[in-house]
């Protein structure tokens, strides 16, 4: 069995958040702002497997299937409003759509 | 029977309350009936009170009558309480009598004006006030009296309120009386702490046991009160206000202007002799104030053109005379001037009132002329007038007065030559424009037609007038010539004697001197102001004769040095520069808000970097630890 | 009891007028009428009984409230309280009857908050507990809030806010103060008390005192007000309805003047010796600065309440001055500026009626007009300028001679304030009734209602001149109650240096 090192591991997981952010704040089409965020969800599911790995117990395998469930739903409603904010604006350029502020 | 005094100020106070109160349902003979026959009975009564006064003198000299406590907080004590005693004998019978016979005059004068009963009603106070001044047994009370007569000064020249220059002649009036009167509360607010009572006679006696002569307290006290007395004396350097008074209808000059109000101050300094006998500095600056103040009066009313204006800056220069007086301390001789000079500057300004009411508000004696033959009571009796006011010897009042001043000018202790120099070019200067007056208003070519001849009412009160001004000095003659001191004997009950140096031989002498000057000044104003030759032409017209009738540009300096600041301190500040700074408090909110509403852009990926970067900040602090 | 009922008929009277103005207009000024009056009476029958203000407390009722917590319902009575019950109920009257035509809006929420407002004033005046002493203190500001916000003139929303913030923000370091003051007393005594008079002896350190005092000064000198602190005072006073500013300025400002005498001259006595010359310094400031200002305004109800910031610094160079003369001085003052300076506002409220304008510099002339106005305006200028034989001057006389006592400069440059009274009263009188008529207004002279309102001042104000001395027997053992605390507290005597010192006679 090939063994890398637990910090190499993290570090990958790491480097995945940092994309998924990175994508977030320059992306600003929302489509791929969620997807940057799914990969953020993962990158943070992964370092739950590496924990559940390294310590051998389950319990950070039935977190991933937790995250994945969460996921699933954020990406359902994610898109739905994704869908609603095409109709209104028609954009999906986050920059225009900051209506937040008022 | 002495407890008639009660009654003198409060006759006129009663009459004030009635027309105040039902003054809009009187016809205006009834009120201007009331108003002067309370005047009237007040004057019956001063003669009674006086004559049994004179008759059974009383061991202290004085008749004390408390009415109620007004105040008794701690060791501060005051009564509403009077006290007669032969200065205030003077003072009452002179305000009454002569207010008697100026509320008469005035039933004629003021017949078509509006604001009948209201001008009785302020005349009342102010005899009312005046009364309680001078009657006042401590100085709390005469305090009251002090302001109140300032207050009827004040409504009296503003009277007729239309015109807006007349409210600012008012204004001024009392502002800068009220300066002085400030510094006098002072004075008083040390007299009571420094001996602990209001009472005037009691001071006296504690000061001049307590205070040294010429001690710090004594002087400072001293010039304090005096302050007052500029004020309301208008003496050098607070004289400014009374040229301006006359905006007041003519009694109003007449009873407050001249006779009266304005000579509060020789009262107050009589009053409270013992005071500035302790400050013998101040007693001199009083000299020196007098004496300069005659003689600025006297160029003053030398070249101005309003009648009435020349009788205020002789009023002005008169009173010097009686400052120079008290200066050198001839008590007696003050108050000897007070009352003649009380008889015949009212007798003037009720003839200028004539003259001016019936020439339609004419004040300029150089739009006026050859009135001697128009209206020969009214030139007869301000021909007396003017003789009397610059001392036509022998026959004249004034001359027994003004003589005696100016002989103890020189001969008093703290008396000399300069002194009586100043007097004796004062004593020229006054017959000059006396009868500068005379020769320009009632000689020459008439150039404005009498609408009306005046009725009885108003030339009886200056036949009255004008008789007292002649036989008025009679009462008091010098040493050098009669011998007979009916007036000072009364009146040295009650003030000090004066010291004189040993030169009572040369007395004539003086005498002889300020006789011929007098003649000299009238028969100038003859070769002057009759002949007209062309050098007073060409004088009338130089700069010099301009600085003198603007009153040698006191009122300009004044207004650099007082009222323009004044005012500019005023306007800068007038929206308050606190609430500027409260403003600016919310200011700081607000400007806050928008500076960290620049942050709350709507920009999702804006905040998800702030939000990243503050992760990473804190994320940094924690793994650095 | 009857110091219960005297608050509970108001309060009682407020909610009933509440409740009649959804009947009628006239019914709610009624029942403020008889609330006020039954008080007046009420105040009035235990003025005669009293045979002598010497004891220490005329009434003193006490009992618990939340005793857990040691805040009583403690309601005392004095000297001192009943002249100011007897000037509360009295301007109360006056002000329900010259609100009788000038509002007509929401009548009876008005006199709700009338009533309450002097429910608030009279808890303020006798309450002995320092809790309810705050509670009622906070009672004050609401009601007048709305009375400012509600039947104001232009500006009212601006004015109440300013009003509301400075009273609040210094009312909670009061707040902060009285705890303080409660747990210094707890910790060295035990005893967990909001009481006075188991207060009045808390031993502190003298910085603990500075600091717990400068809350209860706060709250005082805003309400006084003291000059850097006074600016809602102009606006509120402006912009309030005639009752409003008759309120504010003849009540609501007195009492800032009654709770330094009450709380914190006893409460802190060294401390307030050490402040004295800063209190002194800042009355002297509030005359000069406050007469300066009156005479710059041409907004006529403006003008007057910046002679109230010059006539309220009286007050406070005399309660700095720590001696008899000064207090009873103050007590006259506070009477007095309250009939006074309440007239004046009457007289803008009267006039503003009629011509519906408060600058000066439109009015003109108007004596011709109404000579009866003119009269009561002239004779209210005089005693704000402290002519004698009016209230204004005795007070001005005793607050001078005590300041004098204790410090000649401060006394002196008070008196310059006399000179600055004079400029700005004259003025009054020069721009409104004399001179040229700049608008030819139609108007009329006083109604008989309003000349029995003005008739009724100016005799109080004439008796108050001429006739004090009932008033300064009434005040007076609860004033040497007071000077008693500050005397054991003093160290060198302080009095005048002349040739011989008069001393303080305390008989």
């Amino acid at each position: 069995m090939l063994t890398v090192p637990v910090e190499t591991q993290i570090l990958f997981a790491g480097i995945l958040f940092f994309l998924g952010l990175i994508g977030l704040l320059v992306r600003r089409n929302l489509v791929f702002m969620l997807m940057s965020i799914e990969i953020m969800f993962n990158s943070a599911g992964l370092v739950f497997i590496i924990a559940a790995r390294h310590w051998n117990q389950p319990d950070g395998q039935v977190m991933f299937i937790f995250i994945l469930a969460v996921t699933a739903v954020e990406v359902a409603i994610g898109l739905a409003l994704i869908l609603q904010v095409y109709h209104h604006f028609k954009t999906l350029d986050v920059d225009k759509i900051n209506k937040l502020k008022d | 029977m002495t407890n008639l005094i009660v009654l003198i100020p409060a006759l006129p106070l009663l009459s004030f309350l009635i027309l105040v109160l039902f003054g809009g349902k009187l016809s205006r003979k009834v009120a201007g009936w009331i108003g002067a026959g309370s005047i009237g009975v007040a004057a019956l009564l001063t003669i009674i009170v006086g004559i049994s006064f004179i008759k059974s003198l009383p061991e202290t000299k004085s008749y004390s009558v408390v009415i109620w406590q007004w105040l008794h907080v701690g060791n501060l004590t005051a009564n509403i309480a009077f006290r007669l005693d032969s200065l205030s004998l003077v003072f009452i019978f002179v305000i009454t009598f002569v207010g008697f016979l100026i509320h008469i005059y005035s039933i004629g004068f003021m017949a078509n004006d509006e604001g009948f009963t209201r001008f009785f009603a302020y005349m009342n106070l102010f005899v009312s006030s005046m009364l309680i001044l001078v009657l006042a047994d401590n100085i709390l009370l005469m305090y009251l009296g002090w302001e109140g007569v300032g207050l009827c000064s004040y409504l009296l020249i503003g009277f007729l309120y239309k015109e807006p220059a007349n409210g600012a002649a008012a204004r001024k009036a009392f502002i800068i009386t009220r300066i002085g009167d400030t510094a006098m509360i002072i004075g008083i607010f040390i007299l009571f702490l420094s001996f602990g009572t209001f009472n005037i006679q009691d001071i006296m006696h504690l000061a001049s046991a307590k205070w040294a002569i010429g001690s710090s307290l004594a002087v400072i006290t001293a010039a304090l009160l005096l302050g007052g007395a500029l004020g309301k004396s208008a003496q050098l350097p607070l004289q400014t206000w009374l040229p301006d008074a006359m905006a007041g209808p003519s009694p109003v000059s007449a009873l407050i202007h001249a006779a009266t109000m304005v000579t509060a101050g020789v009262y107050l300094i009589a009053r409270t002799n013992v005071l500035f006998s302790l400050a013998p500095i101040v007693q001199t600056i009083i000299a020196i104030i007098g004496a300069l103040t005659l003689l600025i009066a006297g160029f003053s009313a030398l070249a101005q053109h309003d009648l009435k204006r020349i009788l205020a800056y002789s009023t002005i220069s008169q009173i010097g005379y009686m400052f120079l007086a008290l200066g050198v301390g001839a008590y007696s001789a003050a108050i000897f001037h007070f009352m003649i000079h009380a008889f015949f500057k009212a007798l003037l300004f009720l003839a200028a009132g004539v003259v001016i009411l019936v020439l339609n508000e004419e004040h300029d004696i150089f739009k006026m002329g050859g009135l001697r033959k128009r209206m020969p009571v009214v030139f007869w009796t301000f021909l007396i007038g003017s003789a009397s006011l610059s001392a036509l010897p022998l026959i004249t009042a004034d001359f027994y007065s003004k003589d005696a001043i100016l002989w103890f000018a020189f001969s008093s202790n703290s008396g000399g030559m300069v002194l009586w120099f100043a007097g004796i070019i004062g004593a020229f200067l006054t017959a000059l424009y006396s009868f500068r007056m005379i020769f320009i208003t009632f000689f020459g070519e008439a150039k404005t037609e009498p609408t009306f001849n005046a009725g009885k009412l108003m030339t009886v009160p200056l036949i009255i007038l004008a008789t007292l001004s002649v036989i008025g000095g009679f009462i008091e003659l010098p040493t050098s010539m009669g011998n007979f001191h009916l007036f000072s004997n009364l009146v040295n009950n009650t003030l000090p004697n004066i010291a004189i140096k040993n030169v009572e031989q040369l007395e004539w002498l003086f005498q002889l001197i300020s006789a011929l000057i007098a003649s000299i000044g009238i028969y100038l104003a003859y070769r002057f102001y009759f002949k007209k030759p062309a050098y007073i032409e060409a004088f009338n017209h130089s700069r010099l004769n301009h600085f003198f009738e603007k009153g040698f540009g006191f009122d300009k300096v004044y207004d650099v040095l007082f009222v323009k600041p004044i005012v500019w301190l005023a306007e800068i500040d007038k929206k308050d520069i606190f609430d500027q700074l409260n403003i600016s408090i919310s200011r700081l909110a607000i400007w806050g808000n928008h500076f960290l509403s620049i942050a709350q852009n709507g920009k999702l990926r804006w905040y998800l970097l702030s939000f990243a970067i503050g992760i990473a900040f804190i994320l940094t602090l924690m793994l650095t630890k | 009891m009857i110091l219960i009922y005297l608050i509970v008929i108001l309060l009682a009277g407020a909610f009933l007028a509440w409740l009649a103005g959804n009947w009628s207009a006239v019914l709610p000024r009624v029942i403020s009428l008889v609330a006020l009056g039954i008080d007046l009476t009420l105040l009035v029958l235990i003025l005669f009984q009293t045979t002598t203000f010497n004891t220490k407390w005329l009434i003193d009722i006490q009992s618990n409230w939340i005793p857990q917590f040691g805040i009583g319902l403690h309601l005392a009575l004095d000297g001192l309280s009943l002249l100011m019950l007897l000037l509360t109920f009295f301007l109360g009257i006056i002000a329900v009857i010259i609100s009788w035509k000038e509002i007509n809006s929401k009548v009876g929420f008005f006199h709700f908050n009338l009533l309450l407002i002097l429910a608030g004033i009279i808890g303020v005046f006798i309450s002995l507990d320092l809790f309810l002493f705050y509670f009622f203190w906070e009672l004050m500001l609401v009601p007048m809030y709305f009375l400012i916000g509600i039947w104001g003139h232009e500006n009212r929303t601006k004015a109440s806010y300013k009003f509301f913030l400075y009273t609040q923000a210094s009312g909670l370091l009061m707040f902060i103060s009285i705890l303080a003051l409660y747990f210094v007393h707890g910790d060295s005594t035990g005893i967990y008390t909001f009481d006075y008079n188991q207060l009045l002896g808390t031993q502190m350190s003298p910085t603990t005192a500075m600091l717990i005092m400068s809350g209860f000064l706060a709250a005082f000198l805003v309400k006084l007000p003291v000059v850097p602190l006074h600016n809602w005072l102009p606006d509120a006073h402006s912009e309030a309805p005639t009752a409003g500013s008759l309120i504010l300025a003849a009540l609501l400002l007195k009492t800032g003047a009654y709770g330094l005498l009450r709380f914190v001259v006893p409460l802190f006595p060294s401390a307030t010796q050490s402040f004295a010359p800063i209190g002194m310094a800042l009355g002297v400031l509030g005359i000069l600065y406050g007469a300066k200002l009156a005479f710059a305004q041409t907004d006529l109800k403006r003008l007057i309440a910046y002679t109230s910031v010059s006539h309220m610094g009286f007050v406070m160079l005399g309660i700095f001055s720590f001696n008899e003369l000064a207090y009873q001085g103050v007590v006259m003052q506070m009477i007095a500026h309250g009939i006074s300076t309440g007239a004046l506002f009457i007289m803008a409220g009267q006039l503003s009626e009629r011509i519906h304008t408060r600058d000066i510099n439109q009015m003109g002339g108007l004596w011709e007009k109404a000579p009866f106005m003119g009269a009561i305006g002239l004779i209210f200028a005089m005693a704000s300028l402290g002519l004698p034989g009016l209230g204004n001057f005795i007070a001005e006389l005793l607050i001078l001679i005590g300041a004098f006592k204790v410090n000649v400069l401060m006394s002196v440059l008070a008196c310059v304030g006399l000179i600055a009274a004079t400029l700005y009263s004259l003025r009054i009188l020069q721009k409104v009734f004399f001179g040229k008529k700049n608008t030819d207004w139609k108007m009329n002279d006083l109604s008989i209602r309003e000349k029995v309102v003005s008739v009724s001042l100016v005799i109080i104000i004439v008796v108050l001149g001429l006739f004090p001395q009932p008033v300064f027997d009434v005040a007076k053992p609860s004033l040497l109650k007071t000077l008693e605390r500050t005397k054991s507290q003093e160290s060198g005597n302080k009095t005048f240096i002349m040739t011989q010192p008069i001393n303080q006679s305390t008989n």
